[in-house]
């Protein structure tokens, strides 16, 4: 067992795990949508990116790729949210609570797609 | 550059990681801490503001407690917030530091400098593996006549030294072993522009490898190599290199030369030399009985020059092994074994033994003894130069000065050095001839030399004119362009079309498109003639001597006048 590999893959799944638990429920309302855990997605994406960095592979590319495409999806999702909040005061209404989870429901998918890479890669790793 | 953006990514991956981290903690545990507002409400810090907070207490300690004053939970917190984010920067940014130290990272950036400049060279370039001696003479030499060059090294303080040259033009530089096959292609060594490859480094084994690298990527290209010994000259031949250069047996050759065929030693030194420099004097050494000190690849090679040549030579070798039968045993610095050489009944004295102050030594004893002595001396480091000047030696060789010699005119002037080689096969009494016209057109200083190609891109102008079925001869292009009865202070060396090369061609030859012509002539005519292959009317001024009227208007009034003329009975 390598730790190294752990670590990756935890965080990996981690993101996808915590961008799912925020993007969870209904898409207006914003009692479903706690920010804490926005947070957490964002923090855990980035970690999850760095941690792709020098990967020479095709499929490390890949990886980083979509890492990079979840976190400018939920750094959007992260401004969307500072600027209804604190600039326009519109952070309760459905319309800006719908946008913020549409943007980071577009990260679910990159890190959907990061982790089914990961299966892929882990899968076809000879024994 | 992807290398180097890959390693720094990869090293850097711990402290971004530290850092995200020690800013989440931070940001998360300042939200969660409970605060009160300026009314004494309860208020909590929301991720926006802890944000901005932690965003600038991370990088600057001098701040306020905003928006309102903390209270003592938040102050913990905060003040372990500050040892964390500072303790991460400082991390991350010694990270920083240390990379950009670090020996592979630092290869990896120059190589990836190395790789963008020899992308970004637009003109034909020339590749020199070695900047040792003869490297660093040859790349001087070839950016002074504007060729483009591009050196790997092995050393680096030998590329230091090329750093502080001031050539003039920007010559890209690797350190590393050009016998790899990757460095040679990061060199440039599959580009179209690439012309030749010099491989110039102090080990056979490394010009062998570069030199068959170069033949089986880039078949059509030129390979230049040196060798020390036969037996890599004949390996050098097997695959084909296209010219090898051997320094001793060049300076064999040229010391024959000079007692054969003086003349032809010395139109080598003018027309390779720079224009406008003064004339080599000629060297002359005497006839007669030599001795060698030394027996080495250089004793050999001038023995066998000398004995060709018909003088008698004695050897002075110092190991009893080296030397051939009828040998004197001794060193040659001391005056016991070149008194038993004889050298009070020779007339010259070659020394070439293992370093330059024993040289030096055997030549100044020598000298003692027979003060009429013709002296020749083998330097072989440049930085001694003063002393071999200084010791009044008649010919000094030097090995590198000899391979830059031989290599110059490959690379500037092909047909130079083909005519140089029919030279050398031709007799005295035509060099002599050739020497003198040349003596009479420079006015002592030595001539431009540079060779024409008759193609519609070198040439437009006298291309069209053949073209047309106009008869252009070699004279038409001596003349002046402005008083066509005035002949350029130039002269035609070489003329060749197809496989005949003709020296000294007469002025009515005729040109035919795809003809080389080699002129040497005074510094700057090259310009003056250079109007006359490209400009069309200056061409037909010469051809004709009708000075072809220009511009739209009097051209129209010209046709009109030849219809009238022709209109007329």
């Amino acid at each position: 067992m390598n730790f190294e590999k752990v670590l990756f893959g935890f965080f990996v799944l981690l993101a996808l795990t915590l961008n799912f638990g925020f993007v969870m429920g209904d898409i207006d309302n914003p009692e479903h949508h706690h920010v804490y855990e926005l947070f957490a997605a964002l923090v855990v994406s980035l970690i999850a990116t760095v941690l792709k960095f020098g990967d020479r592979s095709h499929i490390g590319a890949v990886l980083l790729a979509t890492s990079l495409v979840a976190d400018l999806h939920l750094v959007a999702a992260a401004l969307v949210w500072g600027v209804a909040n604190h600039i326009t005061y519109t952070g309760g209404e459905p319309g800006t609570v719908s946008s913020v989870v549409s943007l980071a429901g577009g990260a679910l998918l990159a890190n959907l797609a990061s982790v089914v890479l990961l299966i892929i890669e882990t899968a076809a790793l000879r024994r | 550059m992807d290398n180097v953006i890959f390693l720094f990514l990869r090293r850097m991956r711990a402290p971004l990681i530290v850092l995200i981290a020690a800013y989440s903690v931070s940001i998360g545990g300042l939200v969660l801490i409970p605060g009160v507002d300026d009314q004494g409400q309860p208020w909590r810090f929301d991720f926006f503001h802890a944000f901005y907070f932690v965003s600038f207490m991370g990088s600057t300690i001098g701040f306020g407690e905003i928006p309102y004053a903390f209270t003592d939970a938040q102050r913990l917190w905060v003040s372990l917030c500050i040892f964390l984010t500072v303790l991460a920067w400082l991390y991350a940014i010694g990270r920083i530091f240390t990379l950009t130290q670090e020996p592979t990272f630092l290869r990896a950036l120059r190589e990836a400098r190395f790789i963008v400049a020899v992308r970004a060279i637009r003109t034909p370039f020339y590749i020199v593996c070695g900047y040792g001696e003869t490297g660093s003479l040859l790349v001087r030499a070839m950016a002074r006549r504007n060729f483009q060059c591009v050196v790997i090294d092995q050393r680096q303080e030998n590329l230091d030294a090329l750093a502080l040259e001031n050539l003039g033009m920007d010559v890209p530089a690797f350190c590393g072993d050009a016998a790899h096959t990757h460095t040679l292609i990061e060199a440039g060594l599959r580009k179209s522009l690439c012309q030749a490859v010099i491989a110039v480094t102090d080990h056979d084994e490394s010009n062998v490898k570069i030199a068959i690298t170069a033949k089986l990527l880039h078949p059509h290209i030129k390979v230049i190599s040196r060798a020390a010994t036969s037996e890599t000259v004949e390996n050098l031949e097997s695959f084909g290199t296209d010219h090898i250069i051997n320094a001793y047996r060049s300076f064999g050759e040229h010391l024959a030369m000079t007692m054969r065929t003086p003349s032809v030693h010395l139109l080598h030194a003018w027309l390779i030399s720079l224009p406008g420099k003064e004339l080599h004097p000629p060297v002359t050494p005497p006839r007669g009985k030599w001795v060698i000190c030394g027996y080495g690849r250089f004793g050999k090679a001038v023995q066998q020059a000398l004995e060709q040549e018909g003088n008698q030579t004695t050897i002075i070798e110092q190991v009893p092994e080296r030397a051939p039968p009828g040998a004197v045993i001794g060193a040659g610095t001391s005056a016991a074994p070149l008194l038993q050489a004889g050298v009070r009944d020779a007339v010259g004295i070659l020394v070439g033994i293992d370093s330059d102050t024993n040289t030096l030594s055997a030549i100044i004893t020598a000298r003692e003894l027979n003060p009429s002595l013709y002296l020749v001396a083998r330097q072989s480091r440049r930085a001694n130069t003063a002393l071999f000047e200084a010791a009044n030696i008649d010919l000094i060789m030097e090995p590198s000065r000899i391979i830059v010699w031989r290599t110059l005119p490959l690379i500037t002037t092909p047909m130079l050095s083909r005519f140089l080689r029919l030279l050398r096969a031709g007799d005295e009494a035509h060099a002599h001839t050739i020497l003198e016209q040349v003596r009479a057109l420079c006015h002592g200083v030595t001539p431009q030399t540079w060779s024409v190609l008759i193609s519609a891109d070198t040439t437009p102008a006298v291309c069209s004119a053949i073209e047309s079925g106009e008869r252009v001869t070699l004279g038409d292009l001596l003349r002046d362009r402005l008083e066509r009865d005035r002949a350029l202070p130039v002269m035609a060396l070489m003329h060749t079309s197809g496989q005949d090369n003709v020296l000294m061609p007469p002025l009515d030859r005729p040109l035919a498109i795809d003809d080389c012509v080699l002129f040497c002539g005074r510094d700057g005519s090259r310009r003056d003639m250079e109007w006359v292959l490209f400009n069309t009317k200056a061409l037909e001024y010469v051809l004709t001597g009708i000075d072809i009227p220009d511009g739209a208007v009097w051209r129209w009034l010209r046709r009109r006048r030849t219809a009238a003329a022709g209109a007329k009975p």
